[in-house]
């Protein structure tokens, strides 16, 4: 890789106006990267990482987007302040782009046949049955069974995995020599996501690509990278081959985002096994959604759970693992009566739950809490945090007196880590992983035993998951709770989950001891769920060598 | 889609069923009518007569079931102003606003998406400052003002257009221009802010990143995205159209059926207000299952919940 | 942790903003300012003008008839000319912009109450009451709302409590359709389903986590919804089923003076411009507030002003 780079970044300066003023995106940002090779960008959200990508392609409204200095060169050349017509042929044909979100990338009203054909007849390539010719094979490279159908076929019909492979298929086809990804994986399950991946290393392989990846998530990163930037408010903290930035990282925030990879050899074995009568026993839970039918439609029925039973001891942590639509969060919501079962039972401490009266339920909700996925929108924007801590208090009125609650809103502000004076703020001041520890404060208010966490922490950036998860491993020692820990990704709950329910489709797959289902799973598709997470490329090559 | 249809129809059907017997009962409200159709000297027993020959002596209820009885053989009534089956004449009347409105709707629309695709394209720009002036000015403007100011700047000062009637192309561009005034204030501003939401959306990124030019990506990539709300403001600004056809109808003395419905209302013709009634109404039926089927026709997605 | 440093600041910013910041960016657009100044002008003409002209609109002076506007012959009353009985326009037009906006704002505050009420009650029981209201809100909404306000208005008899009502049933279903969706969308956000978990009651979940989500949104669309109100008002009074002799509107002032079009067009002409410069008043300032409401767009008013430096 003595040659020049392919692309250059250098200096690149852009700001965005917003409603509160000036902001600044990236901050003198300089990368590059040669043929055949893929640099990361790695950052958590609102480092900027995503805006180098969009400059690159010229995608930048401006206004508001404004950029301040800097040169991209391709080839040598400056793109910046290219004219609009050349500037305008190197995209699709030399540089091109997938994004994070394919359903919202591909247009909704037209198919995905003419969007892809687009690509050819925009650049004077090809047109007409020519282009859909094209299109066609484009479509079987990039693994969409029965293309010729499929070409008639609209962005909503095809599976969110599948629209990723559309949208690769639209960078690649007319054969670019620079993809950026930007965080092409983050919508999509685990195990969609390795495919992803893989089929982006074998284009790579066959075309030459240079490739700019984009992305928060660690795993991925190591997974794809040859070199790595670390991107943190805007700027770049660190730069270099993968494998040393991710084995000796030498910035204090590199080496604080590098502590948040779970690591696989050591697992920290809880004292005992949980003992004692269970609190919640679910028996062959299941529910079916009678789903409304839509403007044209009949009324379909989708069972969501099917036959679902576990027992949740006292003092015990239940990991809860599945992908999308296997029926985990389903659990959660029965559990709480924020949905009606179709079937089976629940028992809390001997109650069935779907047969408690008003008096009962309510008695109910003191002792079983729930901690929400979203912690942007599971507070009321409204209220502060006083009042959201508060609230069941007032709910429960004989939890605690009113001329107490200022002190243990406090009190419980510290448990999660917070300060008493965050009280008077509202949520939209913190930061996500500052909300979920307000959520967790919630929770706690009213004293529970149990609490039900439905992926509480999927929606936070990886040092920030780990913070919260040694926050709740904190609190379950300190007050004895016991939890079911809803989350799609395996390896997150390896140092945390007693024992796992795997689900998949609304069934339990499998079920066992944390260390013993991570050491000997008896299920192929637990043993694609563990081994999902992606294994860094420096491995790899060694595998292959050796 | 047929079974969709059906439904939407059958919704509709209790709507319209309802308003006419809402109309029914308000319009016997109003007070007798043989005091409007009969000489000032007429005494107690004519009146009386005149009642019992039209059947306003009997009970409410009584008169509602014969009329729901004549409705099924077809038979609306007789419009006392004039003498002649009620629903003949309002099918007089209908035709002639619905040529008026059809026109005015339809340029509108074209101008509206024209006009509003471009300001969106450049927000802020003068064309946009512009377009957004003139389409609040359009939508906040009384019509029946614009109409009087209009027929004394066009008819009276300068001579140009005659101040009322049918009969020549010329007598139809004010009622027509006045018309037109509300449907593309508000169409302009609602494709502006469409267009705008749906260009900042992702998908025209992708079109970007693939190299297609601006303005295939304004008409073709974002146009039909932008027109899926302005096809539902369309279809409920299609049906107020009626609204500026009262108005405009009486002004220029157009003969339509807002005017018609005017006059029976006043004149306490009550088989006439409810044939006029019931023709807007049936139209206006018609008119919302063809906007949902263009908007079917628009949005794949819609389409495709029939699976 | 770390990234409290970084949004405490700004979103103190924010919270400080309040009704001066809203100000302070209004001034920067020109239209929008001229648009707040004629309103408030308006206003102030409103409530406070009717004790300033006293007898001047009941009092014909047979000097002044047919007056012409921009003469000040008879005294700046006149400025904008007379009617046939030589009543200052001027003056009437200060009383009609009370009658026109009382009119509107009461009907206004009757359909934002009573459709926000059944709204509220649509979204949240979803049960056979919530069904008959949309039913009933379709009969209202499948048929043109002049038509319906003239056939209700010629049954019930012309009136201002009359004519209030009529405005107010027309306008209802926006309102009610608006708070429903609202309510069916809120009612599925998160911190709902966590006030349900925590066992709240179903009025705290209507009047501490529901209501307050929806009310902006109702208060935004009465204030859009105002010029609109005005209009079919007017449209009303001008056809003669609105408000009658001797109280009187703008809308009712242009029917009159179209009699006299040929000789005196200054008397359906001011009143005329009058509604027309309300209602787009109205609207200018609901399209600049769309603006500054939303957070994509609000960077646009900021633009604006430094365009001018």
């Amino acid at each position: 890789m003595s040659t020049a780079p392919i692309l250059a970044v250098e200096n690149l300066t852009v700001d965005f106006l917003s409603g509160d003023g000036r902001f600044r995106a990236t901050d003198g940002v300089s990368f590059h990267v040669h043929e055949g090779e893929t640099l990361v960008i790695l950052g958590e959200s609102g480092s900027g990482k995503s805006v180098s990508a969009s400059a690159i392609m010229g995608l930048i409204d401006t206004p508001p987007g404004e950029i301040v200095s800097g040169r991209i060169r391709y080839r040598g050349e400056d793109i910046v302040d290219m004219p609009a017509e050349r500037r305008r042929d190197l995209n699709g044909r030399r540089i091109a782009i997938i994004f994070q979100d394919p359903l919202a990338h591909l247009n909704p009203v037209y198919t995905v046949g003419w969007q892809l054909a687009e690509v050819f007849s925009v650049h004077g390539i090809a047109g007409g049955e020519e282009a859909r010719r094209r299109s066609i094979d484009i479509l079987r490279r990039v693994g969409i069974p029965d293309p010729e159908t499929r070409m008639d076929w609209y962005p909503h019909q095809f599976s969110g995995g599948q629209r990723q492979r559309i949208m690769i298929g639209m960078a690649i086809a007319l054969g670019p020599e620079i993809l950026i990804a930007d965080e092409p994986t983050t919508a999509l399950d685990v195990s969609v996501q390795a495919q992803i991946l893989e089929l982006l290393k074998k284009l790579q392989r066959e075309e030459g690509l240079a490739i700019v990846m984009i992305t928060h998530d660690l795993e991925v990163a190591a997974n794809m990278a040859d070199r790595i930037v670390v991107m943190n408010s805007g700027k770049i903290v660190e730069e270099g081959p993968a494998r040393e930035v991710f084995t000796a990282p030498k910035h204090a925030y590199t080496q604080r985002l590098m502590s948040a990879l779970p690591d696989h050899d050591e697992h920290k074995e809880r004292a005992d096994e949980a003992e004692g009568a269970p609190v919640l026993e679910v028996r062959n839970l299941t529910k079916i959604y009678q789903l409304s039918p839509g403007m044209f439609g009949k009324k379909k029925a989708l069972q969501a759970l099917d036959n679902v039973s576990f027992v949740l001891r006292p003092g015990e942590t239940l990991g809860i693992v599945g992908e999308s639509g296997s029926g985990k969060s389903t659990v959660a919501r029965l559990l709480l009566r924020l949905a009606e079962a179709t079937a089976g039972t629940a028992l809390y401490r001997g109650r069935n739950i779907f047969e408690m009266d008003r008096r009962e339920l309510l008695a109910f909700r003191r002792r079983v809490q729930m901690v929400f996925q979203d912690p942007y929108s599971s507070m009321n924007p409204r209220m502060n945090v006083f009042s959201i801590i508060s609230e069941p208090w007032c709910i429960h009125g004989d939890i605690l007196e009113k001329p107490r609650w200022e002190d243990r809103v406090a009190e419980l502000l510290e448990l999660v880590g917070l300060r008493p004076e965050h009280a008077r703020r509202f949520p939209h001041q913190f930061s996500g992983g500052q909300r979920q520890r307000i959520a967790i404060a919630r929770a706690l208010a009213c004293d529970p035993e149990v609490l039900v966490c439905d992926e509480a922490v999927s929606a936070l950036d990886v040092s920030i998951q780990m913070q919260i998860i040694s926050l709740l491993a904190d609190l379950r020692d300190r007050l004895g709770l016991a939890y079911i820990f809803i989350t799609h990704d395996l390896p997150i709950v390896r140092n945390f989950a007693d024992r796992i329910l795997v689900m998949k489709s609304g069934r339990v797959v499998e079920e066992g001891m944390t260390e013993a289902l991570f050491r000997n799973p008896r299920e192929d598709y637990t043993r694609m769920l563990i081994q999902a997470a992606p294994k860094p490329k420096w491995d790899q090559a060694q595998a292959m060598a050796s | 889609m047929f079974g969709y249809v059906f439904k939407r129809s059958l919704q509709s059907l209790v709507a319209v069923a309802g308003l006419l017997v809402l109309v029914f009962f308000l319009s016997r409200l109003t007070g007798d009518p043989a005091y409007l159709y009969l000489p000032l000297d007429s005494t107690e027993a004519q009146r009386q007569a005149f009642n019992e020959l039209h059947g306003f002596d009997d009970p409410l209820y009584i008169q509602f079931g014969r009329y729901l009885a004549d409705l099924l053989h077809f038979d609306f009534g007789t419009a006392l102003s004039r003498n002649r089956p009620a629903m003949e004449v309002a099918l007089e009347a209908f035709p002639e606003t619905l040529k008026l409105a059809a026109i005015a709707m339809t340029l509108s629309l074209v101008l509206a998406i024209v006009v509003g695709a471009l300001a969106a394209t450049k927000p802020g720009g003068i064309f946009d400052r512009l377009a957004t002036t003139i389409s609040l000015a359009g939508a906040s403007a009384p019509d029946f003002w614009v109409a009087i100011v209009a027929i004394l700047f066009f008819s009276v000062s300068l001579g140009l257009l005659p101040t009322s009637g049918t009969g020549t192309p010329l007598h139809w561009i004010m009622p027509i221009g006045v018309l037109m005034l509300r449907p593309f204030g508000l169409l302009t501003q609602v494709v502006r802010g469409s267009m705008m939401g749906v260009l900042t959306s992702p998908y025209i990124k992708t079109a970007q990143a693939k190299g297609v030019r601006r303005t295939k990506i304004v008409f073709v990539h974002a146009l039909r995205n932008a027109l899926l709300p302005v096809i539902t403001v369309a279809g409920d600004l299609a049906a107020s159209l009626i609204n500026g056809a009262v108005v405009v109808e009486t002004i220029f003395g157009w003969p339509g059926i807002g005017k018609l419905m005017i006059d029976a209302i006043v004149r306490r013709d009550f088989a006439l207000v409810q044939a006029t009634v019931l023709i807007t109404a049936i139209a206006i039926f018609f008119l919302n299952i063809v906007i949902d089927l263009v908007y079917a026709a628009l949005d794949p997605r819609i389409r495709h919940q029939t699976a | 942790m770390s990234t409290l440093s970084l949004q405490t600041p700004d979103a103190e910013k924010r919270t400080a903003s309040g009704p001066a910041r809203i100000f302070r960016l209004l001034l920067r657009d020109p239209l929008a300012t001229l648009a707040f100044a004629f309103l408030v002008v308006v206003v102030v003409c409103a409530v406070a003008g009717p004790f300033l002209i006293g007898d001047l609109i009941e009092k014909p002076n047979f000097r002044a008839r047919n007056m012409p506007p921009f003469s000040l012959e008879q005294g700046f009353a006149y400025i904008l000319g007379a009617d046939t009985l030589g009543r200052s326009l001027l003056a009437r037009l200060v009383v009609g912009a009370r009658n026109t906006l009382g009119i509107a704002t009461a009907a206004v505050l009757c359909s934002l109450v009573i459709g926000g009420t059944l709204g509220l009650i649509a979204g949240y029981s979803r049960g056979a009451l919530g069904n008959l209201i949309m039913r009933a809100t379709d009969i209202v909404m499948s048929f043109p709302s002049l038509l319906l306000a003239l056939v209700v208005l010629f049954s019930l008899g012309p009136s201002v409590p009359n004519l209030v009502l009529v405005l107010a049933i027309t306008r209802i279903p926006i309102y009610l359709r608006t708070t429903r969706a609202e309510v069916l969308e809120v009612r599925e956000r998160m911190f709902v389903s966590a006030a349900v978990a925590l066992g709240a009651s179903h009025s705290r979940l209507i009047f501490r986590h529901i209501a307050p989500m929806v009310i902006p949104t109702l208060l935004t669309i009465g204030a859009i919804d105002f010029a609109t109100v005005v209009l079919a008002e007017s449209s009303l009074s001008f056809l003669g089923l609105g408000i009658q002799s001797p109280q009187f509107t703008w809308g009712s002032m242009v029917a009159t003076g179209r009699g006299y079009l040929a000789n005196a067009w200054w008397v359906a002409f001011w009143p005329g411009l009058m509604i027309l410069l309300t209602t787009l008043s109205l609207n200018i300032l609901s399209n600049w507030w769309r603006t500054y409401s939303d957070p994509q767009q609000r960077w646009r008013l900021e633009l604006a002003r430094r365009h001018r430096k």
